[in-house]
């Protein structure tokens, strides 16, 4: 390597990738790669031990999202991450398990696994990319596509009401949610962070373009024009009821952090009555 | 490596074969399982959920069956032993992660307790229909390992070696119980914890640096890491190269499909287990496993009377199946009768070993109920004449 080379200077996220895996396979303009930069901002400013964090994604676009961090990551079946990142937390409680996926995955085909983690309050950290769409296999519609958006699968627009996801994952059990659109990378960054450090079921939804699929389709320009929308219609909000931030088709976004409470988690539960039951006779979580 | 005493009931006990599978995983070291209610199989982890706390473990009833399979994978990646136990139905929905446990070689033990079907089926009542599915259940070209046990003692015994296959061969296991071996009392000899060889889990030795996550051994068979070790792995679903990377083409899935069935195939000779009664002079030999082979018994001892020389060959590891010996066999003795409750699920396995160069006859049987002795002695006469 020549001496003008190797006094580049690193990007300060490269630590943080799989860069002989690079390029990734997400389009020009998709919000995936920004929210990527945001969590490897969060993981320097999280000081977390990065030999004990853990991500684990499914299937579609954000899924791919394991194959790229240098870390110990798992990409798992459609829709299973959040089963699988409960028995690795469970089997090994001293890691930070991060689920990081898309809507579709989360959602739809993991919707069940979705409710069931956060009405446990099992101690994952979920990042849920919405971009309206299944963009992996070409732009069918999804349980958060807003009614009228065009879709493979619904040509004459979407009939069904979406998921509003703050509202799902806090009725559910949620003890943090906050919502940002793929514009605010540092409130992103900021709320990952928050969330490394909270114990519990927490929930970031971050909406992203996904403009091969979705923008296109419905004729919404590019990224750069999406980025525009995010940046016009977005309203922070922190705090708001999460009843009250449901998504319109290009209407305005609500972001912000809804939900910030505390509540036992799983594991303090199991443990707290295993001991009381138990006593001595308890060996204690983990069991390693 | 010996078993941790911490799991291990010893002593003499009075227990069916579900109970006894319990023992059997707690002897082994599971220290983690995940399930969703079904019968006839939900003992196991009723049995599970009381006795682990006090011996390191976990256990979590999941939403269903899709998670359960996956949770163990997560706790086995974690550092765990885990199992999860079911019947027909859910082992169907199972089949997704039967399939990522092939392909990611995440040692597992999956219980299926069947009963009859398909579909809802007869909840209660006893079957052997599954024993295809659990061979080919998930998409794609794989192997996996199962075993049949006919006994609670077996229960005990055969969940101990399930456990081991699984981690000596990174595969999942297959444990092919059937309602009336789960819901049978006998007496379980449970041996003292130093006289039960547990194979440990192969973790490697080499430095992060140096550790390739699928990079096989000479045998075949990667040595595996625990997330949090600074290892920084990556698993994955789809066809990977040796650094457990993405590689979607033909080369790397050759590579790699090969390697997952060769793994086992080629180690077909030590896996494969059977048990055999009255073989040496038979003419007529029945083909049995799980609660059938103890009716089948039965069926021999009249025949005996009769005159007709029959034996048993009993498969013990079902999966792979016991070729070489019946291909042994097939030049001894007149023919083959294979009772199994089910419609001929191996007895397409026998006939393809047998080759036509004896004769075969199937006694089939819908679940519900075992066998009648006196169908399949009929079978056997048959089959002498």
């Amino acid at each position: 390597m020549s001496e003008a080379l190797a006094s580049q200077p690193v990007n300060p996220v490269e630590p943080f990738l799989r860069s002989e895996r690079m390029p990734h396979i997400w389009c020009p303009g998709c919000g995936i790669g920004t929210t990527v930069n945001c969590f490897a901002r969060a993981l320097v400013e999280s000081k977390l031990a990065l030999d004990k964090v853990a991500v684990v994604s499914g299937i579609g676009c954000t899924g791919r999202v394991a194959g790229y961090v240098r870390l110990d990551s798992f990409h798992t079946t459609h829709g299973r991450s959040i089963p699988f990142a409960t028995g690795l937390k469970l089997a090994n409680p001293g890691l930070t398990v991060v689920v990081y996926s898309g809507d579709g995955d989360l959602i739809a085909i993991g919707g069940n696994h979705f409710i069931h983690a956060a009405r446990r309050n099992v101690d994952l950290k979920v990042i849920c990319v919405n971009n309206f769409i299944y963009g992996m296999t070409g732009g069918q519609v999804a349980p958060t596509t807003p009614i009228g958006a065009l879709a493979t699968t619904s040509p004459y627009g979407c009939f069904e009401r979406p998921f509003n996801l703050p509202f799902l994952a806090e009725s559910s059990g949620a003890v943090y949610v906050a919502r940002w659109t793929a514009y605010h990378v540092r409130f992103i960054a900021h709320s990952m962070v928050e969330a490394f450090h909270k114990k519990g079921f927490c929930f970031i939804e971050i909406i992203a373009p996904c403009p091969t699929l979705y923008q296109r389709r419905n004729r919404m320009g590019d990224g750069l024009d999406t980025m525009k929308y995010y940046k016009q219609k977005s309203v922070i909000k922190n705090g708001a009821n999460t009843k009250d931030v449901a998504l319109d088709f290009q209407g305005e976004i609500i972001v912000g952090k809804f939900v910030d409470i505390e509540r036992p988690t799983l594991e303090e539960t199991m443990d707290r009555q295993l001991h009381e039951a138990l006593g001595n006779h308890y060996s204690g979580l983990g069991g390693q | 490596m010996k078993a941790d005493p911490k799991g291990v009931l010893t002593g003499t006990h009075f227990l069916d074969g579900n109970q006894a599978c319990c023992e059997g995983a707690l002897a082994a070291g599971a220290n983690f399982a995940a399930g969703y209610p079904i019968t006839p199989s939900t003992e196991i982890v009723e049995r599970f959920a009381s006795r682990t706390p006090a011996v390191n473990g976990t256990f979590l009833q999941m939403e269903d069956e899709l998670a359960s399979s996956i949770a163990i994978q997560g706790a086995i990646w974690g550092g765990a032993k885990a199992f999860t136990v079911t019947s027909g139905p859910g082992f169907s929905l199972m089949m997704e992660h039967i399939g990522y446990a092939a392909m990611t070689e995440t040692p597992c033990v999956f219980v299926d307790v069947q009963r009859g079907g398909p579909s809802t089926g007869l909840p209660t009542l006893p079957g052997q229909g599954d024993m295809m599915q659990a061979r080919w259940g998930s998409h794609g070209d794989y192997e996996i390992v199962a075993l049949c046990p006919n006994s609670p003692q077996e229960c005990f015994d055969l969940m101990v070696d399930a456990f081991n296959l699984a981690e000596q061969y990174r595969t999942p296991v297959m444990f092919m119980m059937d309602e009336c071996v789960a819901h049978m009392t006998e007496k379980v000899m449970i041996p003292a914890a130093d006289a039960i060889e547990i194979q440990p889990r192969r973790y490697t030795s080499l430095p992060p640096q140096r550790y390739r996550p699928f990079q096989p051994c000479a045998d075949g068979i990667p040595e595996m890491v625990k997330v949090g070790e600074g290892y920084r792995i990556h698993v994955t679903g789809l066809t990977h190269d040796e650094q457990g990377y993405p590689a979607t083409e033909w080369r790397t899935q050759e590579k790699l499909v090969r390697r997952l069935v060769e793994k086992i195939r080629r180690n077909t000779l030590k896996i494969v287990r059977y048990e055999e009664s009255n073989t040496d002079d038979a003419e007529v030999i029945v083909v049995a496993y799980g609660i059938t082979s103890r009716i089948a018994l039965r069926a021999i001892k009249m025949a005996r009377e009769e005159g007709i020389r029959a034996g048993l060959h009993r498969p013990i590891v079902v999966w792979p199946f016991t070729e070489a010996r019946l291909r042994e066999l097939r030049g001894k003795v007149k023919g083959f009768v294979v009772a199994e409750m089910n419609y001929g699920q191996m007895f397409g396995e026998v006939e393809r070993c047998v080759a036509e160069r004896a004769r075969t006859l199937l006694v089939p049987h819908g679940g519900g109920m075992v066998h009648h002795p006196d169908d399949i002695l009929e079978a056997i006469r048959e089959v002498a004449r």
